[in-house]
């Protein structure tokens, strides 16, 4: 009911390093790196980002402490999800390694 | 809200404990975590999907990322303007506040449109739900499931929005639609955020 007491953020602010991280992601996918490296600089940036909008446009940053969790617990039954996941992956891996001899991928890793 | 308490004895509080504006506003926010699952569900099998084929194609060199560049700056502005004609309507303006969600319906409108455009090219170009030219099939049933799920939120978002304007409009005092206006951006910058995880991991990965 409240007019809500909100502190507003400096949006323009949030927007501009919003602006400035998504060029910074499609440059890094052109930079001379490992795939690895640059997948783990992708997923950093988007959480980044991510937490950007979560924390200031959604205003989480301003609510109860508890909220935060609500809002945290889809994260964490993703991660748990790739996790799950794992053993069909690897079962899979193992079939797929067998039918096409190292077509794709040089004994790296 | 006091009367419906004093009815019911101490079923539960009037007051939301967590969101003090409104009961409304923690519902929306258990439905994005559930969404949120949805979405996280759909990226998950997607990496697994892609780490255990041995021919999946390399996105952003099969989809190309200018226009899907262009479209993510796109719904970062269109939450901007979300943001914009909250405030708006907190400081009492009724004119701007839904101008700005009006701005803002038009940049998701906008968004699907060109959405709508980059699959008609990427159709006619081979990509199909079934297969494609490039490599293994599930790429293409994973693309359109995943940006064909988010597509749906953006219109439905259109809609929420479109609907917000009516609302603001329709009620006298600006103060009476602030707690339902919040509550839409809450939705609206909800589906920013999945698109950028869905543009980090579909297109850039």
């Amino acid at each position: 009911m409240a007019t809500a007491e909100h502190k507003h953020p400096n949006y323009m602010a949030i927007f501009w390093f919003l602006a400035i991280l998504t060029v910074v992601e499609i440059a890094v996918i052109y930079m001379p790196l490992a795939k690895f490296t640059i997948g783990v600089l992708l997923c950093a940036l988007a959480l980044g980002k991510a937490a950007l909008v979560a924390m200031y446009f959604m205003h989480l940053r301003f609510e109860a402490r508890t909220l935060g969790m609500i809002a945290v617990v889809p994260l964490l039954i993703a991660t748990l999800l790739i996790f799950v996941l794992l053993p069909d992956g690897f079962a899979v891996m193992k079939r797929t390694v067998g039918v096409k001899p190292a077509a794709t991928e040089p004994a790296k890793h | 809200m006091s009367h419906v308490a004093s009815v019911h004895g101490a079923v539960e509080p009037a007051e939301s404990p967590l969101t003090p504006e409104s009961w409304g506003k923690l519902g929306m926010w258990i439905f994005l975590a559930g969404d949120a699952v949805g979405f996280g569900t759909l990226l998950a099998g997607y990496g697994m999907m892609r780490a255990t084929s041995g021919d999946w194609p390399s996105p952003y060199e099969v989809l190309g990322i200018n226009l899907t560049a262009a479209m993510t700056f796109l719904l970062i502005c269109s939450s901007v303007t979300m943001v914009k004609g909250l405030e708006w309507l907190g400081k009492g303006d009724k004119g701007r506040a839904k101008a700005y969600l009006f701005y803002t319906a038009l940049g998701g409108a906008i968004f699907v449109s060109l959405q709508a455009y980059e699959w008609s090219h990427l159709i006619h170009r081979g990509l199909l739900i079934n297969g494609n030219p490039w490599g293994a099939s599930l790429f293409g049933t994973s693309f359109f499931l995943v940006t064909g799920f988010h597509g749906l939120h953006v219109t439905a978002g259109v809609i929420y929005l479109l609907a917000m304007v009516r609302v603001v409009a329709n009620r006298p005092q600006p103060a009476a639609s602030y707690n339902a206006v919040e509550i839409a951006g809450l939705y609206w910058h909800f589906v920013d955020l999945v698109w950028i995880m869905v543009f980090t991991f579909m297109y850039l990965l």
